[in-house]
């Protein structure tokens, strides 16, 4: 393999392997926020032992989450310095504000609220773990603002004859429409993740009637979370899909596999049969449904892949510009199928435990907790479209990604490299898996509590 | 002064919060297998660092995403570069990160053992490797006509970045070794004098030989002066050390950080990173800075949101200002629930 493709292969697994460990970050920092909310509020201990026990959680996936976002930094400099060199002058600036503005105060702050237990006010306390969600969100949008100005770029203009970009408008590229679509589609989807882990652990514990005070509470919102999340995604993923149809047309096409532009074009949910253009075996297909999602019109015109690559190669320069077909097509169906799906279980969960229902099945508990799998897949396939579906180019229609790889780094670097990150990342996939679970397993036992100690005692969390 | 060059300061700032912040959780790290005897001892050790260390790191974040903002070829050159040896930073930033969040989680002696030796690894590799890797920037590294680094790891570790490495690591320990005298009481208290004396006898030599050799062959007279003052502050910081000073110990360690590092990017300038191929190949302030405007919006960015991060991570420290100690472990009780009202919880985590 060449050293393009091994770096490509890099990044992706990092990324993707960084991107399971983000939404739950996200998520669970607010969920755990409004539960110490919610205890300081109601004075319910439930709360208290909601919020002890999704924040072991939290912070098992937290630091998993932090040491492998080093890498993504510092690897567009590793593996992409063509890249680094053609878009610091843009790309750079928001990376560097996510690190001073929101990486700082994130981890500043949870390192409050592991510690600060017994050593702040408990609305002081409260406080922190507000600060570092806010802090976790806000760095979300800093990454997609850069990486949407890697699908859209805005405020910019190209230096002639150096290969070069510079930044004319630093407001542009942070209300970047790309990137004021994507945050909210990003972070209604962690939800989803986080609702997902809520039912499974409580549902586990519900089946064998654990502590049901606070896992069939934690069932409930966890339920209500990924339903109403679920909802959100959609919609904004459907905004996010006609913004794409006019900044991305290729990618709408091939989200479809559609090679020729046409009027009123269906929607197929699956197909049996090559992808490559010609006849295909077997379809389910929805007539009009793609003329509706990428233009608001049933009977509205969809450009196809043979056509807008035409267009590209008049644009661009002879060459080829389109994706992975069958990538594309797939991971937006899953994206999609499972996104939807795990919203729809959890509509039917919550009507299974309404007026404090416990269901009898089995079968209750088994979805609940494989379930779990179905947000995962989809915020998973979700990036893999985003990012293959883009290609050939890491910033559209300005630098491909053949011309975005390090010139000094050999094959063989990159091999070592690969090699350790994806080794490393695995074992710490089951390390941490391992710890979760036998964390979830252990239950949400009663909090003790010292009456007015005099003095804060030094707080001991490692 | 033109922006780039603010830049530059800025980014030496970075590096020296870095060094002073990261420094001292690096040289914890180091020292955990040889002071702690038992695992409520090293938990102690662990503890001190514990609610800082990830604020700490930030610093490198912010250092690499500033120079990426700033000096997008000096970025490009250097990470590409530095290849390998990035890697194995990364590498035991990865696994140190996610020890002091794993090792407490299972209770067995077993377990406790491999995370403490994965911090040791963790924090001795990258305090010796960024040494090695600013020794060799200062030194020059052979860069072709497009920038583009021509070395491999070997060329990296000559003698001079050698003994820049060894300088990093006895000065993180010796920095690591005072924090613990501040930070614990009575045996372990003890025990970090003595580690910050033997600390001391390695790491003078070292820093003044290193210090004494770049001077000759880099210096300028503005950084003679600045390597002076960091040889003094660390011979101070040393002997304030041996006389139980602490709090002064700790000023003397982490001034000398600052001036050597102010050293080191003194010499450099205007250079970012000198070609030792050819110095028509080397990547300047000016050459490798980012345009005009990019500079201006991240410099109201630094100017308005550094001091409310210094302002917030100096409150945490605040915060956890209490000296540490093993007593404070058994005193973990269990008396009944009550409400919010009475929270003085004790945690209930081991």
């Amino acid at each position: 393999m060449t050293v393009l493709e091994l770096s490509r292969w890099q990044f992706g697994i990092t990324t993707v392997y960084h991107f399971i460990f983000v939404p739950l970050t996200i998520g669970l920092s607010l969920v755990v926020a409004c539960m110490q909310t919610a205890w300081l509020i109601r004075k319910d201990p439930v709360y208290l032992r909601m919020t002890k026990f999704f924040g072991k959680i939290f912070l098992i996936n937290f630091a998993v989450g932090v040491v492998t976002g080093i890498v993504q930094e510092f690897q567009f400099g590793m593996n992409w310095s063509a890249y680094s060199q053609f878009v610091g002058n843009v790309f750079g600036a928001p990376l560097a504000m996510e690190a001073l503005l929101a990486f700082f105060m994130e981890s500043t702050f949870i390192g409050l609220w592991i510690f600060g237990w017994n050593r702040l006010s408990p609305r002081v306390h409260l406080a922190t773990i507000w600060v570092a969600a806010i802090g976790t969100s806000l760095s979300a949008y800093f990454i997609l603002a850069a990486n949407s100005w890697m699908q859209h770029p805005v405020g910019y203009k190209v230096i002639p004859g150096t290969h070069k970009v510079v930044l004319t408008s630093i407001w542009a590229l942070l209300t970047n429409s790309t990137a004021l679509a994507a945050w909210p589609h990003v972070f209604f989807a962690s939800l989803v993740v986080t609702g997902g882990v809520l039912i499974a652990v409580c549902a586990w514990h519900v089946a064998r009637n654990n502590q049901l005070e606070v896992f069939r509470r934690g069932l409930r919102i966890g339920l209500a979370l990924t339903l109403a999340a679920g909802i959100v995604t959609a919609v904004t993923g459907d905004i996010q899909a006609r913004l794409m149809d006019s900044q991305q047309p290729m990618k709408m096409a091939a989200a479809e596999a559609l090679y020729n532009t046409s009027d009123s074009a269906s929607f197929s949910l699956f197909t049996i049969g090559s992808l490559n253009g010609s006849k295909e075996l077997w379809s389910i297909r929805v007539p009009d449904l793609l003329s509706l999602i990428a233009t608001l019109n049933p009977h509205g015109t969809v450009q196809g892949i043979n056509n807008v690559e035409a267009a590209y190669a008049k644009k661009y320069g002879p060459g080829q510009y389109k994706p992975i077909i069958p990538v594309t097509y797939w991971a937006f169906r899953l994206m999609a199928g499972l996104g939807l799906l795990a919203a729809l279980l959890a509509a039917a969960g919550l009507w299974l435990t309404r007026r404090r229902r416990i269901p009898r099945s089995r079968w209750f508990y088994r979805v609940a907790l494989w379930g779990l799998a179905l947000p995962y897949l989809a915020t998973t396939t979700g990036w893999i479209f985003t990012e293959m579906g883009r290609q050939p180019w890491t910033v559209f229609g300005l630098l491909t990604t053949a011309q975005s790889v390090s010139a000094g780094v050999t094959a063989s670097s990159v091999i070592i490299s690969l090699t350790v990150f994806t080794l490393l990342y695995a074992g710490l996939a089951a390390i941490a898996g391992w710890l979760m679970v036998r964390h979830v397993k252990e239950g949400a036992p009663v909090e003790a509590e010292q009456p007015g100690a005099p003095e804060p005692l030094p707080v001991f969390q490692y | 002064m033109n922006l780039a060059t603010f830049w530059f300061i800025l980014i030496a700032v970075l590096w020296s919060g870095y060094f002073v912040l990261e420094g001292f959780d690096f040289g914890v790290g180091i020292l955990l297998p040889f002071l702690g005897r038992d695992d409520t001892e090293r938990r102690v050790l662990v503890n001190t660092i514990g609610p800082v260390w990830d604020g700490n790191e930030v610093w490198l974040l912010t250092a690499g995403g500033a120079t990426f903002a700033a000096f997008p070829l000096w970025y490009a050159s250097m990470f590409s570069g530095f290849y390998l040896a990035l890697l194995l930073i990364l590498a035991a930033l990865i696994v140190r990160g996610v020890c002091f969040e794993f090792r407490s989680k299972v209770d067995s002696p077993r377990w406790r053992a491999s995370w403490d030796r994965a911090i040791f690894a963790g924090s001795a590799l990258p305090a010796l490797l960024w040494g090695v890797a600013f020794a060799n920037i200062v030194r020059g590294v052979p860069l072709n006509a497009q920038h583009v680094y021509t070395g491999n790891l070997l060329t990296l570790l000559n003698w001079y970045g050698l003994l820049g490495g060894l300088v990093t690591l006895s000065l993180f320990t010796l920095h690591g070794a005072i924090f613990l005298g501040l930070r614990t009481t009575g045996e372990l208290r003890r025990r970090a004098k003595r580690a910050a004396t033997g600390t001391a006898l390695a790491a003078v030599p070292l820093a003044a030989i290193f210090l004494a050799v770049t001077q000759v062959s880099h210096g300028k007279p503005a950084t003679d002066v600045t390597a002076a003052l960091a040889a003094v502050a660390l011979i101070g910081g040393a002997a304030a050390a041996l006389r139980g000073r602490e709090g002064w110990a700790f000023v003397g360690t982490a001034l000398t950080l600052v001036l050597a590092v102010a050293t080191l990017f003194g010499d450099l300038w205007p250079n970012v990173f000198p070609s030792s191929t050819s110095a028509a190949y080397s990547l300047t302030v000016n050459n490798a800075s980012s345009a005009h405007y990019t500079l201006v919006v991240m410099s109201w960015v630094a100017v308005i949101f550094t001091p409310v991060v210094l302002a917030y991570q100096g409150w945490s420290y605040w915060v956890f200002r209490q000296r540490l100690s093993p007593s404070d472990i058994g005193s973990k009780q269990t008396p009944p629930v009550s409400g919010p009202d009475t929270m003085k919880s004790v945690g209930g985590r081991s």
